[in-house]
């Protein structure tokens, strides 16, 4: 096979800070390529480059052996390269047909010619197995569905090269399957593809080649059947990880922590109940829409609930969420960016909100500037943050990993007993992973109790002294100690014991 | 490249003291140890551009350019009469700070102003003339020959612009309760009141003006406390015209009022809550942030901050006006809080900088004025400058936002 794209020596510096040094790689036409590598390792940078978004400071490429140099995102586009981004470029208002063409509709006596576009869009909707009609709004397609309409978009413009970037993100594992099931066969077709994951597995399982980068630079790259999760995780991280998760330093005690009885609410919820313990990790796993998201809004105070009860040591919660953080609740949702930070603002400010109301002095409630600053250094210490200056740094400007640092810091700062984290390491490198579920054992360690929501089952299975599994709004059993098993629990979780 | 590395290495329990992330932090910006003179001009031009001062150096820079060909506007005349156009337009402007800075807007503000004005004069008026009044529902029943029910009485002042703050605070408190609790739109919301209240209060008075008020009131609007003679010292007689006020109530009272909010905002609790609504509603939702409490509270400073105005322009212009906040004045409140730098999108807002952005607009008024421009070129002048002040304050988060990454 030929290289469809090679880099040579390529570099691209920020301020004179490097984001990419010296890479050198090819990529062969057809096969696919897994470009893996921490937040902030380049990637990004690296195919903002390919894409025509921002100009190498150093080095070339060539595409198909001969100079490329894209002025801009239209000329790459021209090239015949597509992007699959993890927040997708679709018009929500407009129907699939009109996504697919919006680029150039085909015209007849100057107006657009629908009828051709709807049988375009259905041939190369039915291509994909797409079983969606072309007139349909995007916004009522599931994000999967999304994700076809946008691969859809590249076939449409005869893409040769596609990349993926963190495609499985906001996708249900049989989408996912779905998904893989198709670039299989733009596989065959003879596409070639460059996959970024940080779901390591599914590197293994999908791309033909690893390529690892790492501080900007391409530490490692070779074939996938010489190249094992654990070499990955080594070139990522520069070092060994003696394990994907840490060593739990508590045991559950017998006090019961959360109590919940009986929750019900008619189409979400049935009959929910469980009990969380001092000092222990609670996972509850359930497939997309199961309803674990919308049991933790119920704890929480988010949304009603028709029957059952919620005792917090001892005491019935009730009432907005308010009452419920004052008696020893916190939540990091699922959606850090819409429910959990100011993005804007500098990240000493969000680890105040929670808490703040405990820094006002009398008179007028004036805030205690000089405490404040003080406990969200310690706050920021405790959850290991890497930042520079809090007081001044706005959120956005962390790494994934480090925004939810942040955001535990802010419920942290309100010595709470019962945390529920609701897929805290959605978008999060393994380095950091592997920091928030140390963070998880030291709640627990420290006398507090978490509740542990999470799709992905193997982190279930590392750090949970036991796992509930939740299908269809209902808790339909548990497992309750170590070694778990995988299949067992997906099966309970597809129902396909019952 | 600019995101901090996910580990450095792994985790023991806690980390010694000293700032977190010393090996994983980077600079903010670009830092490099070798610099040009040009980028060092370049940085501190860029200092200046995002320095909370950047209204009151433009408005200075703008005055000084203007002064050769404008001789008038440094005559002290002139500035006396550029500040007192300053106070109330600050007071109202204070109260949309608030709101802006939830992402809200208060286009009521304009409505409350005519009616709290309104209510006032028909409460404290010393008089009256049923000649101008006679179709107005307020004749014979609250307001008669011998004036309104407070006139005369012991603490009737007291009374009166009481009555004018409740009206501005149950205004604002059921603009509050809409947004709050009804999810209305603010804009709608505010809309409606200020052409429902509006249109209430020149019904009140059939569009005619109360007066006369009592000498106690409008003091409040025009009264000097400290004041100055430039002229002369021999004179024998010094002439009215030639004195001008330095020190008067509305300057104090405004002040008064925009250093309560600026300590409101910037130092208490509240303050911060405003601010989370305004960054991220959701978040300080399920962080347990009083959320409908604190958009109600934002709305009644609102509406009191505007009646507040309305005491100080009623008591300027002698007369209780329906009409008082009508027209183009909601586009010099709002236009002179954004041009301070205040963000129409929430999140972004200090008292300073609306402080300066009426000075801003108040010179930019005056100027305009001097030059002998009809009140509709003044109007248009008025328009492209708050564009030209929403451009800006696009090049100044972009700027930030690049010094930050």
């Amino acid at each position: 096979m030929s290289a469809l794209l090679a880099f040579k020596g390529l570099s691209k510096a920020f301020f004179g800070v490097p984001a990419v040094a010296d890479v050198t790689l090819d990529v062969a036409e057809g096969e696919v390529l897994g470009l893996i590598g921490e937040n902030g390792a380049g990637k990004s940078t690296l195919m903002n480059m390919v894409g025509g978004v921002v100009a190498p400071s150093g080095g070339t490429m060539a595409w198909r052996g001969e100079p490329y140099a894209p002025a801009d995102a239209a000329a790459a586009a021209a090239r015949g390269i597509a992007f699959i981004h993890q927040e997708l470029n679709l018009f929500l208002n407009l129907s699939v047909a009109e996504n697919l063409f919006v680029d150039g509709f085909p015209k007849k006596f100057g107006l657009i010619d629908r009828r051709a576009i709807r049988e375009r869009a259905a041939e190369l909707l039915a291509a994909l197995d797409l079983d969606v009609s072309p007139d349909a709004p995007v916004e009522d397609l599931s994000p999967g569905e999304r994700q076809l309409v946008e691969i859809a978009k590249a076939l449409h413009r005869d893409a040769e090269l596609i990349i993926f970037d963190e495609p499985t993100t906001s996708l249900t594992p049989r989408e996912t399957a779905r998904l893989f099931e198709v670039i299989g066969r733009l596989k065959a077709q003879g596409k070639t593809i460059i996959y970024i994951s940080h779901v390591l597995g599914d590197v293994a399982r999908l791309c033909d080649a690893v390529a690892v980068l790492r501080d900007g630079r391409l530490v490692d790259a070779g074939p996938t059947a010489v190249f094992d999760i654990a070499r990955m995780i080594r070139a990522m991280i520069g070092r060994e990880l003696s394990g994907l998760f840490p060593e739990r330093t508590a045991r559950p005690s017998d006090e019961v922590a959360l109590r919940v009885a009986g929750l019900g609410q008619p189409g979400v919820l049935e009959n929910v109940s469980l009990s969380l313990r001092r000092g222990e990790i609670l996972g509850l796993f359930g497939l997309m829409g199961s309803g674990r998201t919308e049991l933790a809004r119920v704890l929480f105070g988010l949304d009603p609930a028709a029957t059952g009860e919620v005792e917090l040591a001892g005491t019935a919660l009730a009432g907005p969420p308010r009452q419920r953080i004052a008696a020893g609740l916190a939540f990091v949702t699922e959606d850090r960016r819409a429910e959990g930070l100011m993005m804007e603002s500098p990240i000493e400010e969000n680890l105040a909100l929670v808490s703040i109301a405990r820094f006002g002095r009398a008179p007028a409630a004036l805030i205690d500037a000089d405490s404040l600053a003080e406990e969200a250094r310690e706050t920021a210490q405790r959850v290991r943050l890497k930042a520079g200056n809090i007081a001044r740094q706005p959120a956005k400007s962390l790494s994934g990993g480090n925004q939810q640092k942040v955001v535990i810091g802010k419920w942290l700062m309100n010595g709470p007993r019962v945390f529920i984290l609701d897929e805290p390491t959605r978008g999060v490198d393994v380095g950091a992973k592997f920091e928030i579920y140390t963070l998880a054992d030291q709640l627990a360690a420290s006398g507090g109790a978490v509740l542990f929501i999470s799709s992905e089952i193997e982190e279930l299975m590392g750090v949970c002294d036991r796992i509930l599994v939740m299908s269809r709004g209902e808790i339909v059993g548990g497992f309750d100690t170590a070694p778990f098993d995988q299949s067992a629990i997906l099966a309970m979780a597809f129902r396909e014991a019952a | 490249m600019s995101e901090a590395l996910g580990t450095d290495e792994t985790l023991p329990a806690l980390g010694p003291g000293g700032m977190p992330g010393a090996a994983g932090a980077r600079a903010a910006g670009p830092t490099g140890p070798r610099r040009s003179p040009a980028s060092r001009l370049a940085r501190r031009l860029g200092d200046l551009f995002l320095s909370d001062y950047f209204v009151l150096y433009l408005t200075l820079a703008y005055v000084l350019v203007l002064i050769p060909f404008l001789p008038t506007l440094s005559n002290p005349a002139n500035l006396s009469n550029v500040l007192s156009n300053m106070w109330p337009l600050l007071v109202v402007a204070v109260g949309q700070t608030f709101v802006l800075t939830i992402a809200g807007i208060d286009l009521s503000q304009g409505a409350v102003i005519g009616l709290a004005s309104v209510v006032g004069g028909a409460l404290l008026a010393v008089g009256g003339s049923g000649a101008v009044l006679e179709n107005s529902p307020l004749w014979g029943t609250v307001l008669t020959e011998q004036g309104g029910p407070l006139a005369g009485v012991p603490w009737g002042l007291a009374l009166g612009i009481a009555a004018m703050l409740l009206t501005g605070a149950l205004i604002g408190f059921a603009n509050g309760f809409s947004v709050a609790y009804l999810n209305m739109p603010p804009f709608m919301v505010t809309l409606v009141g200020l052409i429902g209240i509006g249109a209430f209060a020149i019904w009140l008075t059939q569009s005619e003006n109360i007066r006369p008020l009592p000498d106690s009131f409008v003091e409040l609007g025009k009264g000097d406390i400290v004041s100055v003679y430039l002229g002369p010292q021999d004179e024998p007689k010094i002439p009215r015209r030639q004195i001008y006020s330095l020190v008067t109530y509305p300057a104090v009272i405004a002040i008064a009022i925009a250093l309560a909010a600026h300590i409101l905002l910037s130092r208490t609790v509240f303050g911060r809550y405003v601010y989370a609504i305004g960054a991220n509603r959701r978040a300080a939702e399920i962080s347990g942030v009083p959320v409908r409490r604190v958009v109600i509270a934002v709305f009644t400073i609102s509406a009191v901050c505007a009646a507040a105005g309305s005491i100080l322009y009623s008591a300027r212009l002698e007369a209780g006006r329906p009409t008082l906040g009508d027209g183009a004045f909601l586009l010099d409140v709002v236009g002179a809080v954004v041009i301070g730098g205040t963000s129409l999108f929430g999140g972004k807002g200090k008292i300073l900088w609306t402080v300066f952005g009426v000075l801003f607009f108040v010179v930019l008024s005056n100027t305009l004025n001097l030059m002998n421009l009809s009140s509709f070129h003044i109007d248009m002048v008025k328009g492209a400058v708050i564009l030209a002040a929403a451009l800006l304050d696009v090049l100044r988060t972009r700027l930030m936002r690049e010094r930050a990454a």
